[in-house]
């Protein structure tokens, strides 16, 4: 390497290594506003605040089939057949008479619970063989490089449908932990990587031979470091979770008594909606799936310039 | 013990006149000041050694000079006159053209600066065939410039992850020399290497340049290494230069405190090096220098003079000193 | 240009080896794990469907026999990784007697030759777009428009899928919405047959591309920002290579190592996009299939289907393995 793309990253390196309020102060202070970040949480909160809101402003129980008319518009609109949206189901109802407006605010926190679970069990797993195979100078990182290698290569959406289909109908808490079972190879690869670039690292090479333990080195020295890292791979867990869960409740494998968003666009399918005109039943969950996504993108681009500077000048002309 | 510059034709001709050279970084908090109003000045046949210790600017301003400066760094001020052409006022296009065929570089990274899928001859000849060197020739003309630099034919044929340290340097100078440019820019050519093969890679690159006659601007931090081959030092200090001398007078009679200070970093027979005395980072803020001398921070002779005013370059652009205690120069320029 | 080494051609061909055997595994053992019995599922609900009829039992024993279930459970392990060997997976329960791969040989075409089509379109769009966003001399108009064709991005591919059905389908009518080609159509090589299945494959396609170049061209923009500030880059600058040379040789070039990585990596999820983005179309590939056997219970046809769908995976990645070598120079000492 020249010193030349180098200077300006080891100044302001150096400026992070000052320990001292004022070095700090300044930092906060000069430190863009993280846009991508701020954007992506505020689309996810507003997905969790549909839940919470909803709740309390409106009935859930309209979730439940024949609580409403079936097949009715949302407010505004007028359905194939001539009915017109009334402020009873403000956003219509599906073909088995459930409120939409209530399947949103039951569906959407369901799926991103079931989805946290899965993310935050698959980020664990990702973790514990992640740092084991990074540390281990025997056997452990071919053994788990060669279980990871494997693993990735079977799509677990594939492995799913078969368990899931012996399984029949199952929870929320169930399929979170089965799509887990199936997602760990990624977070293991990615955090694996990390960890083995990082050892190479000067301040970990010195912390090793300044004699820390193991522990010391792991828990002080990188997990610190690694915490935007980790919590990108997080986020990419969730959204891979969202994604099988999807993918599931497609093909009639999600929880059957249980609304998700996912469920209801599959009933939506399954009920032609796309053909009677009914697109209130399919575009609602899909536009709060949208957010969701689009939400969990940001904060992931968001933390990715936060852990890789180099990103944050883009490709700026000299 | 005196030392003696190595003789060769220097003419006395301009090949390269760098003029008021300012480099800025753009950080998150502030400009900062990488190269500051340089100036240098390099003869027909000549090699400049340019010393100073990492993030100096050295490397930043031979960069700076071949405008391959990266954001966020970028020249806001300064003319480089390569045989009386101003190199960062010309077109792009303009630019290119004089690319290689009049000025070329000798990269620090032995480890990285090769493309790894390209094998050596690969480049070459993409080298030559940009700059129009007839195609004819282009294969005669790679195994003249391997042998010259003492790597074997067969070297053509691998790509850089297949060759060692100091066989992607001796490369890397076979490369430089290809069009016969009229500046070669040799970015501290061996520091990536280990002693031995950096003691042949510079009897390479010294025998390279001899024969050709050679303008260059060796960079380094390591002052034994660069007086084999310089005629002239010229010493940076936080992005400024503070002496250029003859190489003996930097030797025999340095007349700036940091240069003293370089120099006493040097283990010689029979002497140790100071540790006290060994060079140890630029002392102040680089995005808000203080006003005086750039060195005072760190300058065993600082006065309050030192912290009022900085000094002013005294003698010309081949040989003169910024210090306000400066002693007489040893020789006649 | 050097081949990839033996060694390394030999772990890669382990790691195919050893994909296709545990899921193999997995995809025996979890049904039988499961409570019930799917034959006796299966009887059941047929004659749930049809209304009892005589000589039931009979025919759960005869089924029994002749699905091999009343033999020792090694045996049977042993019989359905040979018939993962094969490619025989016995008849559907539920289209009997049907063999499976007859099933499979009919849907997988289709699955193969849309997703390639969609994978090649959408990777080279991808990388194209990204390249062009981590350029410096792009010009800046272009630059700020690609983000914007890329808000599709974060979507699975599923819900493209129903949203581009209702949009060219179902409101302006533009595309078929389901099946591989029109009934009129005779299959063969014919310019009309042809036309059919592109005018067919274009909105499963479609669905797949649009989710999914994006992230391709995000990768590539940051992997060339990455390059450009190698030192080999700036060398080739000194050099004087024009700026396009530059780009395309020394840029693209070494940023498509890690594309391809991520593209053999991405081979799986690709895999079950499509599945899905087929149920949604009824298109005649493996997806509709599955979604058939799913609603169905149709064990045979399930296990047989995924596992085709695995060995199609673990194989594609197999072979860009091999192909690798040939694009990244290093790889040979390994």
């Amino acid at each position: 390497m020249t010193d030349i793309p180098d200077s300006a990253e080891a100044i302001r390196r150096r400026g992070e290594g000052l320990s001292g309020p004022s070095s700090a102060r300044i930092r906060k202070k000069r430190r863009p506003l993280n846009v991508p970040l701020t954007s992506g949480v505020a689309l996810v909160g507003s997905v969790l605040l549909l839940g919470i809101l909803g709740q309390v402003f409106w009935d859930p129980g309209l979730a439940f089939p024949a609580e409403a008319r079936p097949n009715m518009p949302p407010v505004g609109a007028t359905s194939l057949r001539g009915h017109e949206g009334t402020w009873a189901n403000p956003l219509g109802s599906e073909g088995s008479g459930r409120d939409m407006l209530a399947l949103l605010i039951v569906g959407a926190p369901n799926t991103l619970l079931m989805a946290v679970v899965a993310g935050a069990i698959s980020t664990l797993i990702g973790i514990v063989l992640g740092f084991i195979a990074g540390f281990s100078r025997t056997y452990a990182d071919p053994v788990i490089r060669l279980i990871s290698d494997v693993a990735f290569t079977i799509p677990p959406l594939l492995i799913l449908i078969v368990v899931q289909s012996s399984l029949g109908s199952v929870g929320l808490y169930t399929m979170a932990v089965l799509i887990a079972l199936f997602e760990w190879p990624r977070p293991t690869r990615q955090i694996r990587a990390q960890v083995l670039s990082m050892r190479e690292s000067g301040y970990v090479k010195t912390a090793e031979m300044s004699g820390a333990s193991a522990w010391h080195i792991m828990f002080r020295e990188m997990l610190p470091n690694l915490l935007p890292f980790l919590a990108a791979s997080f986020i990419l867990a969730v959204s891979g979770a969202v994604l099988a869960a999807i993918g599931l409740e497609v093909l009639g494998l999600g929880p059957t008594r249980i609304p998700t968003l996912g469920t209801t666009i599959s009933a939506a399918i399954d009920g032609a909606a796309i053909f009677r005109g009914m697109w209130w039943w399919w575009a609602f969950p899909t536009l709060v799936l949208v957010i969701l996504f689009s939400g969990l993108l940001l904060i992931n681009i968001g933390l990715d310039t936060i852990s890789n500077p180099r990103l944050r000048k883009g490709a700026k002309n000299p | 013990m005196m030392f003696e510059s190595p003789s060769r034709s220097v003419s006395d001709e301009a090949a390269l006149q760098v003029t008021d050279l300012t480099i800025r970084y753009a950080t998150d908090g502030g400009d900062v000041h990488a190269v500051e109003a340089l100036n240098l000045t390099l003869k027909r046949g000549e090699v400049l050694g340019l010393i100073g210790e990492s993030g100096c600017g050295k490397s930043t301003a031979a960069y700076g000079m071949l405008r391959l400066l990266q954001a966020p760094g970028r020249v806001t001020r300064g003319a480089v006159r390569l045989e009386g052409e101003d190199l960062l006022s010309l077109s792009d296009r303009a630019l290119r053209r004089r690319r290689w065929s009049k000025a070329a570089l000798i990269p620090q990274g032995a480890m990285n600066s090769l493309n790894p899928t390209m094998t050596v001859g690969a480049m070459f000849n993409a080298t030559m065939k940009a700059h129009g060197y007839p195609a004819g020739g282009r294969a005669r003309r790679l195994g003249e410039l391997l042998e010259k630099v003492g790597l074997p034919l067969r070297a053509a044929e691998l790509y850089p992850h297949e060759l060692s340290g100091g066989m992607k340097q001796r490369v890397c100078i076979a490369l430089a020399i290809t069009l016969d440019p009229v500046l070669v820019i040799a970015d501290e050519p061996t520091s990536a290497l280990d002693v031995v093969v950096q003691r042949t890679v510079v009897q390479t690159l010294v025998a390279v340049q001899r024969e050709r006659g050679l303008s260059m601007i060796l960079i380094g931090h390591d002052l034994g290494l660069l007086a084999q081959a310089a005629d002239r030092i010229a010493v940076m200090y936080a992005g400024r230069l503070v002496e250029c001398a003859p190489l003996a007078e930097i030797l025999n009679a340095p007349r700036h405190p940091y240069t003293q200070m370089l120099l006493d970093s040097v283990p010689t027979i029979g002497r140790q090096a100071d540790p006290d005395r060994a060079p140890g980072g630029i002392a102040h803020d680089p995005r808000n220098p203080p006003p005086g001398c750039i060195f005072q921070l760190r300058c065993p002779m600082a006065q309050q003079l030192c912290r009022d005013r900085a000094p002013a370059w005294t003698g010309n652009l081949a040989h003169g000193v910024a210090c306000h205690f400066a002693p007489e120069s040893t020789v006649t320029s | 240009m050097r081949g990839p080494s033996l060694h390394y051609v030999v772990r890669r061909f382990g790691i195919f080896l050893l994909t296709v055997w545990v899921s193999a595994t997995i995809i025996y053992i979890v049904p039988r794990l499961a409570p019930g019995d799917p034959v006796q599922a299966t009887v059941a609900r047929l004659m749930a469907d049809s209304g009892s009829f005589p000589g039931a039992e009979q025919m759960i024993a005869d089924w029994r026999e002749r699905f091999g279930l009343n033999d020792p459970w090694h045996i049977q392990y042993l019989r359905f990784l040979k018939s993962a060997v094969t490619l025989d997976f016995g008849y559907s329960l539920v289209s009997f007697p049907t063999p499976v791969i007859a099933i499979i040989a009919r849907a997988l075409p289709w699955t193969i030759g849309m997703l390639s089509m969609a994978i090649a379109i959408s990777f080279s769009l991808g990388t194209l777009i990204g390249s062009l966003m981590g350029w410096e001399h792009t010009p800046r108009p272009l630059k700020t428009l690609f983000p914007v064709s890329m808000i599709f991005t974060a979507l699975p591919p599923v819900l493209a899928a129903v949203f581009l059905l209702f949009l060219f389908s179902s409101v302006l009518d533009w595309f078929p919405t389901m099946g591989a080609y029109a009934r009129d159509a005779e299959p063969g090589f014919n310019l009309s047959f042809i036309l059919s299945v592109i005018h067919h494959g274009a909105l499963p396609a479609g669905s797949i591309i649009l989710v999914s170049f994006g992230s391709w061209a995000l990768g590539m923009r940051s992997m060339l920002i990455t390059v450009a500030g190698e030192d080999y880059t700036t060398l080739g600058k000194a050099v004087g290579f024009p700026p396009f040379y530059l780009l395309y040789r020394f840029m693209v070039r070494n940023a498509l190592l890690p594309q391809f990585t991520a593209l053999a990596l991405a081979i799986g999820s690709l895999i079950s996009g499509a599945v899905l983005v087929e149920a949604i179309f009824n298109y005649p590939g493996m997806g509709t299939v599955l979604l058939g056997a799913i609603r169905d219970q149709d064990f045979t046809l399930i296990q047989g289907a995924t596992l085709i769908l695995i060995v199609t995976a673990a194989f594609t990645v197999f072979v860009m393995d091999l192909v690798y070598p040939l694009i990244d120079p290093r790889i040979q000492v390994e």
